[in-house]
């Protein structure tokens, strides 16, 4: 486009649009900043009015975030000194770590969750994707279309029956559960985003493998895999996204063992009440890694949202 | 697309080498590849709707250890007789509509700015869209503490901006501000989603129309009520029934903010649901209650699907 085309906005149309969409972006941001400066603040900074954007920073809500304490008697503490930087920190309330807390293990059920699901998902929605889209299957169309309208329903009626089924089974509060049941929510949307991406790769070079005497399964992975990587990587990106917020069934369906960050960060319980400074510091933890990837991979996502969305 | 890739391939290839193509036939491939998806499709999808089914027509509960007696319609006969339930329609109703209006004016009015493509337009797009892809559970709660009467940033900030006492309302504590509590949350969060279906549609209009509509002298407010409206709005409607079935099945969010409260007038739907199913466990009444609410949203949204379809022919 020539720069004297008539569509191209005009130089003032543009900075006008500029600031406010500038303006936006800005405001929306402030809740999540909070979130972030709370987390380097202590109990009494965090809940002081007028709220405080200047305070002096500190690690106690990450430090209360990862321990559980302990209060000890005078004596007691006199006794033992503080050995680390952490120590000292809860000694300001009288206090001594009794051990770690409950975060790193769900913040770790979340990536293995996460990580699992998106797997099975990518690697059973490829190989579906690609049948869908190369061979003919009887009643394809309106298959899928069933199986994404169920994703109509709200997961708490999804919940009911698989709350029976997994304690038959002996799969409530266990990963594989997760793993399983997050599998199955996102695999539709899988399955329907990549035979998108497949339909686009021209026949003709799988006929020119299998001409050249490659088997289908050759021709699947040493031409069709390589030719979807970008498509697979988006839909990976956003089973992954789903899973890792997912809240309503991890709250039902897992209570310990498998039980994910979501659930858990929101109780975060310190001396009366919540304890928010360690909640945004976990919060922080959680969201960050979502963050990063979206503004690294912006591109890919960016069109995978309205990809998906536009097709349907 | 009629032919397999092989059965092209085949019908060019000469008989010899065609009968060189090793390996498994394509049905048996076809199966092989489709098969576990399928399955667990039916394990995780399907089988569990038959039996929420089946169970809506008993007084099952999952806590009792006791004989469960089929009792027809009667689940279905209560919960659209029950006021209470209507109740909760309308908090669903209000929380719906809201969220939509407001979604889509300003999602609508951003993708109408950033495709002034003006400069680092792609980089403050990916800013605005952070919000949508984060744990709604997880920032629900904490904006919580937003709303805090006293502490609360929320409400200093309203209070700094029109002069009223910070500690004077509870955005998530009064009945007749917590319903706009959720909705503005959402809106917060989902507005982003929106945006990006409008700024797909407004890409995807030509530029030779414009062009054409400046060689004919159409003003630009006509250019835009003629040619960008209409382009958009099948895109617009996209994001509305997208947003719609989602905001239909809200739970996260809300039970974060606000749990249902005060009293019931934040209850949605799924919130309710929740209640029946796993605090009174009414197993079978919530089932037939989650049927109801299934095929509410099926049929609405079946119907929008068709309103759509004639709008694209447009």
């Amino acid at each position: 486009m020539s720069s004297f085309s008539v569509t191209e906005p005009s130089n003032r149309a543009k900075w006008f649009a500029g600031t406010l969409v500038i303006v936006y972006a800005l405001v929306t941001m402030v809740p999540l900043a909070w979130i972030m400066l709370t987390g380097f603040k202590s109990p009494s900074d965090a809940i002081s009015y007028p709220p405080k954007v200047l305070f002096e920073p500190t690690l106690e809500g990450y430090v209360n975030l990862f321990t559980t304490r302990t209060r000890q008697t005078p004596e007691f503490l006199d006794a033992n000194p503080p050995q680390t930087w952490y120590e000292e920190i809860v000694r300001e309330y009288d206090m001594v770590i009794a051990g770690p807390s409950k975060f790193g293990e769900r913040f770790l059920n979340s990536v293995i969750i996460g990580f699992g699901s998106t797997f099975l998902s990518i690697f059973l929605g490829t190989l579906s994707a690609y049948a869908f889209s190369r061979f003919k299957i009887p009643f394809a169309d309106d298959l899928l279309f069933f199986i994404l309208s169920t994703r109509m329903m709200p997961p708490i009626a999804v919940a009911i029956p698989i709350f029976l089924m997994y304690r038959q089974l002996g799969l409530s509060d266990t990963h594989l559960g997760m793993i399983l049941l997050y599998t199955g929510v996102n695999i539709s949307l899988a399955v329907w985003l990549l035979k998108g991406f497949i339909d686009e790769i021209p026949l003709e070079y799988e006929e020119a493998a299998l001409i050249d005497g490659y088997t289908r399964f050759q021709a699947f992975y040493k031409v069709v895999l390589p030719q979807a990587a970008t498509g697979i990587a988006s839909t990976a990106i956003f089973c992954l996204i789903f899973a890792w917020n997912e809240y309503a069934f991890a709250v039902l369906l897992t209570s310990g063992t498998a039980q994910t960050a979501p659930p858990f960060i929101p109780t975060i319980i310190g001396v009366g009440g919540l304890d928010w400074p360690a909640v945004a510091a976990g919060a922080t933890i959680f969201l960050l890694p979502v963050m990063i990837f979206t503004i690294l991979l912006r591109k890919h996502l960016l069109r995978g949202i309205t990809f998906g969305a536009v097709r349907k | 697309m009629s032919e397999t890739p092989a059965a092209r391939a085949a019908a060019v290839t000469p008989p010899s080498v065609a009968r060189k193509i090793r390996g498994l036939s394509d049905r048996a491939i076809a199966w092989i590849f489709v098969g576990p998806t399928i399955f667990l499709l039916l394990a995780i999808n399907i089988f569990p709707l038959m039996w929420t089914i089946r169970l809506s027509f008993t007084d099952f509960k999952a806590n009792r250890n006791r004989e469960v007696e089929w009792i027809g319609l009667r689940n279905y006969q209560r919960i659209l007789t029950d006021s209470d339930i209507w109740l909760n329609m309308q908090a669903t109703a209000h929380f719906l509509f809201w969220t939509i209006f407001f979604q889509v004016v300003i999602g609508f009015a951003l993708a109408y700015l950033i495709n002034k493509k003006f400069k680092g337009n792609d980089l403050w797009t990916t800013i605005i869209v952070l919000p949508m892809m984060l744990s709604p559970a997880v920032v629900g709660n904490f904006w919580k503490f937003l709303y805090q009467p006293q502490i609360g940033l929320f409400n200093y900030v309203i209070g700094f901006f029109t002069g009223k006492d910070p500690s004077s309302f509870e955005m998530l504590g009064q009945v007749n501000l917590a319903p706009w509590s959720i909705v503005i949350v959402d809106t917060w969060m989902w507005t982003p989603f929106v945006m990006l279906i409008c700024l797909a549609g407004l890409r995807s209009i030509p530029d030779y129309i414009y062009e054409a509509a400046e060689v004919d002298r159409a003003s630009k407010l006509r250019q835009f009520f003629t040619i960008t409206v209409p382009m958009v709005l099948p895109f617009l409607m996209l994001a509305v029934l997208f947003r719609g079935i989602e905001n239909f099945k809200m739970f996260d969010l809300v039970v974060q903010l606000t749990g249902g409260g005060p009293g019931s007038t934040t209850e949605l739907t799924s919130i309710n649901l929740k209640r029946e199913a796993f605090e009174k466990w009414r197993t079978g009444y919530a089932s037939a209650y989650a049927i109801i609410l299934f095929v509410t949203v099926f049929g609405l949204a079946s119907i929008y699907v068709k309103a759509l379809n004639k709008v694209k022919e447009r």
